[in-house]
């Protein structure tokens, strides 16, 4: 296998150093990394560059099987590796949905086959995520795919009883609920934030208590029967406060944010432009602030893309029509660099953390066969991310890699740009674009 | 001043272009009075009638609108059509840009839908929004100014109020302005026309983030009638999907109010209510009407009711809507 030499790298931001990827592994780091090199070693030059663990996400649709008319296994782990990740959750909604070890063991094989990221597959907590038999967990569990997150993602698990039992039963592995957290009564026909931009442009309103009833339900469960919860693209300043108030109690809840989360808000609506449709909705000025503010005290402990591909006729029509979801793989790490780093209020270590180490805990995958969201440390995998702290880019649909185009960044200037993606020290990208064909010419996927 | 391309909301109208409207549709409504109505002005222009909702009122007035402008009208039902399901917006507009039309008039269930026809690259034409989902009706909102202008600014020597405003007045809407885009739309054009708007509902209708609308709310219409004595009453329809048991919700969706009952008696505009309003007030029903429910036969019949009126009305402001946006440029309009 090619050994890589990473020139002058800064580690989660630090002093530069050479780093040798030999074998998969981080070989060595300074001056034993320039002398471990070899006549074959391909030099990257990483002069000005962020060095961070490949980037893990815990919330992504690849919409196979199924729904191969807007993003294959293939199509979107493609995007991961060119949004800096070297790991995706796959999330259960697909059709049929992820709710057998068949279904689960056939999207994480099609992840392998890929080759461009370790694909985990998220389980369905219920059959059909009808919401009323759970899944055959344990099955999924002792899969080859080893599932440990489980979520009915797209809805919620409403029925009380069915959340205790699935939060109950996943501990006999060390499994974790991802709660999609919607009151399903309190928002039928929802169609955007409920607040003064809903009731002037006469959309039907997705209120923040919808979200916020069930996450206080689920962290009172959690505590109950001493499980872990992890509440999926939380949205709103009340259900920071919540979260807050779950873990000074020592609640083993952990929550995630979304890039779209971080930067817009319901104004968009205005537009009445689908590409700004999403669920849970676009919230306010003030639901921005309070997450960023969490995000960066931990309140929130990651940040996941509900990645969420669709076809041009899903989006092309009127609002109401139009389905739920943008994507995010390729714009997650630049919109976290943007909102956060830029700003001062968080470093590239706590990137490393929000983006790789944290969602690699919360899914169990920082241990197993293929580790994930592991230090930058000699020894450990050579799953790594070159950033360009300082690139400015602006967003072009079109030269994303989703095989759908729903970014709501189109024009969009964004700051930190991923220049080399490293998956077991082979390059899945370099200079900013996807590596198709291995160095020597063989296609090594 | 460059001329407005499309009227999609009432708030695209400021002071000077709503009285601009107004003024023109005073003119229209004085050529209606001849023997012969029919003014050549659009020749030779197409306009659209593209209704994905039934409304037949709606409709007609258009349509009568734009014949005696002499515009070639092509009304396209798409209600229960192919669009419903499998043909989208996007491919009805352009099979309409294809046919060459200069206007559309589209009612749609889904809030914003004329928006994206204007906005979304498919058509060229002019898009007059003839009510989209619970967002907006503005032309409902300038026949009622026009209706309101005519009886509350007018005098003797200036009937249809040409030139005047709405300032000074004070107009109470009643009813589920939550789903009510002729409440949306009427409180933004009696706002900019300087009138003072009370809208007046159940708690239940409306809607959360009312505060920022430039109207104050009541859920006390007896209380507004004898304290602010309104110099017009705007009664909204109540659908009957909104009602509770025995009023029809067969969706199974959780009503809005206790009863049909206790919803005419709260807020229902009767005999008794007619009573306790100024001498002068007049009272508005966009239709169509539920006897009964939210306005009783006494009310809707009585000589303060301009209801009928309103409709005639509204052919007058829709010429002057398509005139004013298919035969250029005109000022006022921003
Ligand atoms: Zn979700």
């Amino acid at each position: 296998m090619t050994t890589h030499l990473l020139r002058g790298a800064s580690p989660l931001g630090g002093a530069a150093t050479d780093v040798l990827l030999a074998d998969g592994r981080v070989a060595a780091l300074g001056a034993d990394a320039r002398s471990g090199a070899d006549a074959g070693t391909v030099t990257v030059d990483a002069d000005g560059l962020v060095l961070l663990p490949g980037l893990v996400d815990l919330h992504t649709h690849l919409r196979e099987p199924g729904r191969e008319d807007a993003e294959t296994v293939r199509s979107g782990t493609r995007a991961a590796a060119a949004g800096g990740f070297t790991a995706v959750h796959a999330m259960a909604n697909t059709s049929p949905v992820a709710d057998t070890a068949g279904v689960v063991e056939q999207v994480w094989r099609l992840g392998r086959d890929a080759g461009w990221v370790d694909v985990f597959p998220v389980g369905a907590v219920s059959v059909g995520l009808a919401g009323t038999q759970l899944a055959e967990l344990g099955a999924m569990a002792h899969s080859a795919a080893r599932v440990r997150v489980f979520s009915d993602d797209g809805q919620c698990v409403h029925d009380p009883v069915l959340m205790r039992r699935a939060l109950e039963y996943v501990k006999a592995f060390d499994g974790v609920i991802a709660q999609h957290a919607q009151e399903p009564r309190l928002t039928v026909g929802a169609q955007m934030h409920e607040g003064a931009v809903s009731a002037e442009v006469g959309l039907a309103g997705w209120p923040a208590v919808a979200e916020e009833a069930i996450i206080a339900r689920d962290v009172l469960l959690a505590e109950h029967v001493g499980s872990r919860l992890h509440v999926c693209h939380l949205s709103t300043a009340g259900s920071v406060e919540i979260v807050r108030w779950a873990k000074a109690r020592g609640i083993a809840v952990t929550a995630e944010v979304t890039p779209h989360h971080l930067l817009l808000t319901d104004e968009l609506a205005r537009t009445y432009d689908p590409l700004y449709k999403v669920n849970p909705p676009l919230r306010t000025a003030e639901d921005v602030e309070a997450l960023r503010e969490a995000l960066a005290d931990g309140t929130i402990d990651i940040v996941a893309t509900d990645h969420a591909p669709h076809t041009r006729e899903d989006k092309d029509c009127e609002w109401a029509a139009a389905a739920f979801g943008m994507t995010g793989l390729e714009t997650a790490l630049p919109i976290v660099a943007t909102t956060l780093v830029e700003t001062g209020r968080m470093t590239w270590a706590d990137v490393a953390r929000v983006l790789s180490s944290a969602p690699a805990r919360i899914g169990r995958v920082d241990t197993g066969p293929t580790p994930q969201g592991r230090p930058v440390a000699v020894g450990e995998p050579a799953n790594l991310t070159l950033v360009d702290p300082a690139a400015r880019w602006t967003v072009e649909p079109r030269q994303l890699r989703s095989a759908s185009t729903n970014t709501p960044y189109g024009g969009r200037e964004l700051s930190g740009r991923v220049v080399a993606t490293f998956l077991r020290g082979r390059p899945t990208v370099l200079d900013g674009a996807p590596v198709d064909t291995d160095l020597d010419g063989t296609d090594p996927r | 001043m460059t001329g407005l391309r499309h009227l999609l909301s009432a708030a695209d109208l400021d002071h000077a272009g709503a009285i601009a409207v107004l003024d023109t549709a005073a003119q229209m409504a004085a050529t209606q009075s001849r023997e012969i109505k029919k003014l050549p002005t659009l020749r030779g222009r197409t306009v659209v009638n593209l209704f994905f909702e039934d409304s037949t009122r709606t409709r007609i007035s258009f349509e009568a609108a734009a014949k005696r402008l002499s515009a070639d009208v092509i009304n396209f039902s798409a209600k229960g059509s192919s669009v419903s399901k499998g043909e989208s917006l996007k491919d009805t507009a352009l099979t309409l840009q294809a046919m060459g039309a200069d206007a559309v008039v589209i009612r749609h269930h889904a809030s914003g839908a004329p928006h994206r026809l204007a906005h979304a690259g498919w058509v060229d034409a002019a898009v007059v929004n003839a009510g989209d989902g619970t967002h907006q009706h503005p032309t409902q909102a300038l026949l009622d100014a026009f209706t309101l202008r005519r009886h509350l600014a007018g005098g003797s020597d200036n009937p249809d109020g040409v030139g005047l405003d709405l300032a000074g007045t004070h107009v109470a809407i009643v009813g589920d302005v939550l789903h009510s885009r002729v409440a949306r739309s009427n409180v933004l054009l009696l706002h900019t026309l300087g009138a003072r708007v009370t809208l007046v509902a159940p708690p239940t209708l409306v809607p959360v983030g009312v505060e920022a609308w430039p109207c104050a709310v009541s859920y006390d219409l007896d209380g507004v009638i004898t304290d602010q004595q309104p110099d017009a009453v705007m009664m909204l329809r109540v659908q009957r999907e909104r009602m509770g048991a025995g009023g029809g919700a067969a969706s199974g969706a959780t009503s809005f109010f206790p009863s049909p009952l206790e919803y005419t008696r709260t807020f229902g505009l009767d005999a008794r209510r007619l009573r306790m309003l100024p001498d002068h007030a007049i009272v508005l029903h966009p239709g169509p009407m539920n006897r009964g429910l939210e306005i009783s036969a006494d009310a809707a019949d009585s000589d303060r009711s301009v209801i009928v009126e309103q409709v005639s009305n509204g052919v007058a402001v829709r010429m002057a809507v398509l005139y004013l946006l298919l035969a250029g440029e005109r000022e006022g309009w921003s």
